[in-house]
Parts: C-alpha cells; sequence; structure tokens
C-alpha cells in the first residue's frame, strides 16, 4: 500500500487536471444538447449524408437528434481520446519515470521485491483510471439529468465500461513498454493512444481493413454498435484485455530482472 | 559470519567490462575500505551487492545471504547512500524520510530526529530545492534512520563541507562503535586511511590489493627525498619521479643497498627516507601494471 499511496500522491496533480478537464467537456458538451437540439433534424441529416466522414464516426447508424446518439458521437469522442491518452500517460511513465528521474536506485534500495514494486504501480495506474472514469461517470449523468433528458441507463453505463476497458487495456500495453524504457515513456504512449484511434476510423471507413477493430481498442467503444446491439461485443472485449494482459505480464517478467543503472 | 563476501562476482553489461572474479571478505563489524578511481568497478560492485544489477557470474552475499536469492532480507539489513543522491522532486524531506521509513515498515522517528538534528537537516524543505549538499544530508539520514547492520556508502562525502564532513564521520565512528558493518567506497584515500581498518584496491574490474590499511602503506616503495644531486639513473626501481629546484622526490621500489651506492658517489646536502601515503600506494598500484 505503501507505494500505492506514494503513487497517487505523486501523479494527484495530473489526475485533477485530466479528470477536470474532461469532464467539463463532457459537461459542456451534454449542455449544449438542447440548444442543438431543434436544429437537430438539419443536421442529423447533413452528418448523416456526408460519406466516409460519417462512416467513420458511426452517425450512419445512430440518430444525432436523440441525445444518446449525440452522447454517443461527441461525448464518446471527448471520452474515447482524453480517457486514452490520460491511460497512455500514466501507464508509460509509471515504470520508466523511476529510471529517468534517478529515483530507481532510492525505490528499489529498500525492502521490496521488484515483483512488489510492479504490482502496486500497476494497482495505483488502475485506481487512477478508475477513480478517473467514476468522476466522468458522475459528472455526465448529473449534467444529462440537469438538461432535463432521460437518463438510458443501459446504453451510457454500457458506454462508459466500454471505454473504462479501453483505457485500461491502453494503460496494460503502455505499462509493458514502461517496463523496457530507461527514458520517459510519454511520446510512446500517446502516440499509442493516437494511433489506435486512428485505425478504429480507418476500420469504419474502409471494409478491407475491418480487421484492424480486432487490434484497436477503440473497435469496442463504437457508440453506434453498443447501442443498437445493446451490449459490448464480447470477442473484441475479451481480445483487448489479452492484449492489456500481455502487456502487464510483459513487465512482470522484464522489470523484475532488468539492470538497473 | 562474514558481512560482505565476493565470490568470483562478475559483471559484463553486454561486452563492457564491469567487475571481473572480484573476491573479498569484510568481517562484520569492519570499518572498510573499498578504494579506485572513477570507472573502475566501485559502484558497479556495491550496485550488484544491492540487487540492482545482476551478476553475469560468481556469487555475492551479505551477512550471509544470497544478493539474488535473499535480496529482500538483506536490504531489510543494510543502509546504502547512493553518490549522486536523487530524490522525487515534488517531495519535502519529511514525506522522503517518513516514506523509506515506510517502505522499510519501521518507526525510525527518534533516530530520524536525532540525525537530523545534528546534520542540520531542514526537512521542511522541497526535494527539488535542495543544494547537492543537503540532498547528501537527506541520503545519510535515510540510509541510517533505520539502523541498519552494514552501511554502504559510495563517495559519501562528495558536496559536503568540511565541518559536515566531519560531523558525518563522528556519526559513522558512532555507528562502527554499536557493531555496525561499514563498507565506505571512495577515492578520497585521507578518508580511507583515517577511518577504516582494512581496504581493497580495485582497478580496471579486478581487486588488485586487499589488506589491512596499516599493511597497504607498509609496501615496499619508500618516499625518498634528496636535497643535492646524484646519477638517478643507475637506480632501477624508481617512480613518481619529481625534481623541484635542488630537491628530487621520487618512490623508490628497488634494492636499498643500491640506492644507498648511488647517493654516497653523488652529492647529497640532506636526505629523507619515509613511508609513503595511502595516496602514494595508490599510484604505486595503479602505476605498477602500466
Amino acid at each position: 500500500m505503501t507505494i500505492i499511496r506514494h503513487e497517487l500522491k505523486q501523479g494527484k496533480t495530473s489526475f485533477i487536471i485530466w479528470t477536470a478537464v474532461v469532464a467539463f467537456l463532457m459537461a459542456v458538451c451534454i449542455f449544449m444538447f438542447p440548444e442543438m437540439k431543434g436544429e437537430m433534424e438539419n443536421v442529423g441529416q447533413m452528418f448523416s449524408s456526408m460519406g466516409s466522414f460519417t462512416e467513420a464516426f458511426g452517425m450512419d447508424r445512430i440518430n444525432f437528434g436523440t441525445l444518446i446518439g449525440f452522447y454517443a458521437v461527441e461525448c464518446g469522442n471527448i471520452l474515447g481520446l482524453g480517457g486514452a491518452f490520460f491511460a497512455a500517460l500514466c501507464g508509460a511513465s509509471i515504470l520508466a519515470k523511476e529510471e529517468k528521474e534517478h529515483t530507481a536506485e532510492f525505490l528499489l534500495t529498500h525492502p521490496v521485491s521488484r515483483r512488489r514494486v510492479v504490482t502496486e504501480k500497476l494497482c495505483a495506474v488502475m485506481l487512477q483510471i478508475l477513480l478517473f472514469n467514476l468522476v466522468v461517470l458522475g459528472v455526465s449523468l448529473l449534467s444529462v439529468a440537469a438538461v432535463g433528458e432521460e437518463i438510458l441507463w443501459k446504453e451510457i453505463l454500457l458506454m462508459h465500461l466500454a471505454y473504462f476497458f479501453l483505457q485500461a487495456e491502453t494503460a496494460g500495453i503502455c505499462f509493458g513498454i514502461s517496463a523496457f524504457l530507461r527514458r520517459g515513456g510519454l511520446g510512446i504512449g500517446l502516440g499509442i493512444a493516437a494511433v489506435f484511434y486512428f485505425l478504429n476510423l480507418v476500420a469504419n471507413i474502409a471494409k478491407s481493413a475491418e480487421f484492424l477493430k480486432y487490434i484497436t481498442p477503440f473497435g469496442y467503444t463504437e457508440g453506434a454498435d453498443i447501442i443498437t446491439g445493446g451490449r459490448l461485443e464480447p470477442v473484441l472485449v475479451l481480445l483487448g484485455m489479452g492484449y492489456g494482459l500481455v502487456g502487464i505480464a510483459a513487465a512482470y517478467g522484464w522489470y523484475c530482472r532488468k539492470d538497473i543503472r | 559470519m562474514k558481512a560482505v563476501r565476493l565470490e568470483n562476482l562478475t559483471k559484463y553489461y553486454g561486452k563492457a567490462r564491469g567487475v571481473i572474479e572480484l573476491n573479498l571478505d569484510v568481517e562484520e563489524g569492519a570499518f572498510f575500505g573499498f578504494i579506485g578511481p572513477n570507472g573502475a568497478g566501485k559502484s558497479t560492485t556495491i550496485r550488484t551487492m544491492l540487487g540492482l544489477i545482476a551478476p553475469s557470474g560468481g556469487s555475492a552475499k551479505v551477512l550471509g545471504m544470497d544478493i539474488v536469492k535473499d535480496r529482500n532480507k538483506i536490504l531489510e539489513n543494510v543502509g546504502y547512500l547512493p553518490s549522486e543522491t536523487t530524490f522525487y522532486p515534488g517531495m519535502r524531506v519529511r514525506d522522503i524520510l517518513q516514506f523509506s521509513a515506510n517502505l522499510r515498515k519501521q518507526d525510525c522517528r527518534q533516530e530520524r530526529m536525532r540525525l537530523c538534528e545534528r546534520l542540520r537537516l531542514d526537512v521542511d524543505r522541497k526535494a527539488g530545492e535542495l543544494s547537492l549538499g543537503n540532498r547528501k544530508k537527506a541520503g545519510i539520514v535515510c540510509a541510517l534512520q533505520h539502523k541498519p547492520k552494514v552501511l554502504i556508502l559510495d563517495e559519501p562525502t562528495s558536496g559536503l563541507d568540511p565541518l559536515m564532513q566531519r560531523e558525518f564521520f563522528s556519526i559513522l565512528q558512532e555507528y562502527h562503535k554499536e557493531g555496525i558493518t561499514i563498507f565506505l567506497s571512495s577515492h578520497v584515500l585521507s578518508e580511507i586511511q583515517r577511518n577504516c581498518m582494512r581496504a581493497a584496491i580495485i582497478r580496471e574490474g579486478r581487486i588488485i590489493a586487499h589488506d589491512s590499511v596499516e599493511a597497504l602503506s607498509k609496501t615496499s616503495a619508500k618516499r625518498v627525498t634528496v636535497h643535492g644531486e646524484a646519477d638517478w639513473e643507475k637506480l632501477s626501481g624508481v617512480r613518481d619521479l619529481q625534481e623541484n629546484g635542488g630537491s628530487v622526490s621520487f618512490l623508490y621500489a628497488g634494492d636499498m643497498g643500491r640506492l644507498v651506492q648511488v647517493l654516497s658517489q653523488g652529492n647529497i646536502r640532506d636526505l629523507a627516507v619515509a613511508e609513503p601515503d595511502l595516496e602514494e600506494i595508490f599510484m604505486h598500484y595503479y602505476g605498477a601494471e602500466e
């Protein structure tokens, strides 16, 4: 618990900023909905007839004029990208920063096993992601209630659950990479999150690239699929969790025997 | 039981040499010096003893425990002061010291307060604001506050002013009297000579001498200082020859009879033959194989 508490304190500022920004943007987006609702008929028609752009964001399968359709596309993008970047930053830096900032020598000359260090740091990352999602979900639900729209619990919770899985997977993969790095992994983390996002856009646009949905975690966070299907695609989620676990296993395997210089 | 035992300890970084087949025993309760210039392998040896890096060959034991299998148990009983002390920049010294105690699951408050007072360490400062000397002081408290059985110090005095160095060694002597083993790695030879009972000299990854400091200082080489002139080229075993005006000073490891013979043939006004200090011994060992 000592290292978990330490990591939560160390990451406090970053956590507060990311959570506040994403929650604020979600709220702003939701508060924009009533104003846009009246114009949605025209806007919806416009958005559904933009060819590849429409398909890329799944706007051909959901009604942009309803709160849930609007939420899936607009809020989904904010939470998807914001959450993925936050998770990637947390995961990619947590192990590598000790060597980058030369604090590994301090930490690892205390009677704590490398396995415990990895475990507690992983717990700290996952706790931050969990708290981030709870706060964002809470603010989003309050915002929906505040604008007087009906809360479609199942759809909203499923979407948020999907984004939590996405962040856990991204963090797991970046955590694994972090174990191999001796310098900060922020650039790599952000790069991975961005690549995942664009792979999903490509998979939505080109039929021949649909297999990319089996690679990117954004594949199972597609709001249109979740709303129309009423569930998360289990194969994609399980595959994603598998990738995340491979990253975590790599972190244990490598960090527990690497030379700390 | 030995406090430290290295048996053929070897470490390579890829193809680069770290240390090669080190054999070393340090008795419990000893104040042991580990001497060598930068890059000789001192820090590699220490980092291997602490489990930060894995040995490529051989073995090392601290307090009878293997550094690979029993790393955590060893670290419970070891205090370590690195040559470059670095802490988490946003944390206050007080929190760093408490974090260190928490990682050890020990209540170190009493000893910590005593050490902070003696070293005049301001615990309210943030680590990022600390000078090199104050970082070192915080490192010293971290290494000592849990009263370890073995204390490993890597270039401990860099950054400390002379007064603080004296206080630091006075603290170390007190701990030593209580039975703590001290392993002091340094290239400041006067520190080793003043404080250590035994020492080892490491050169290019190999231990080239290992004995009591007294015995190490008593090599066959003598420091000869002569005022006057003689034909020094007739002597073999002369090293570190320095000419200064009318005087000549050199380390002499050759035949004493031959020295007296050469001196008697010259024009000598004054002569001094003395035991060299540890610094000169060090140069002797380092020059011997060049």
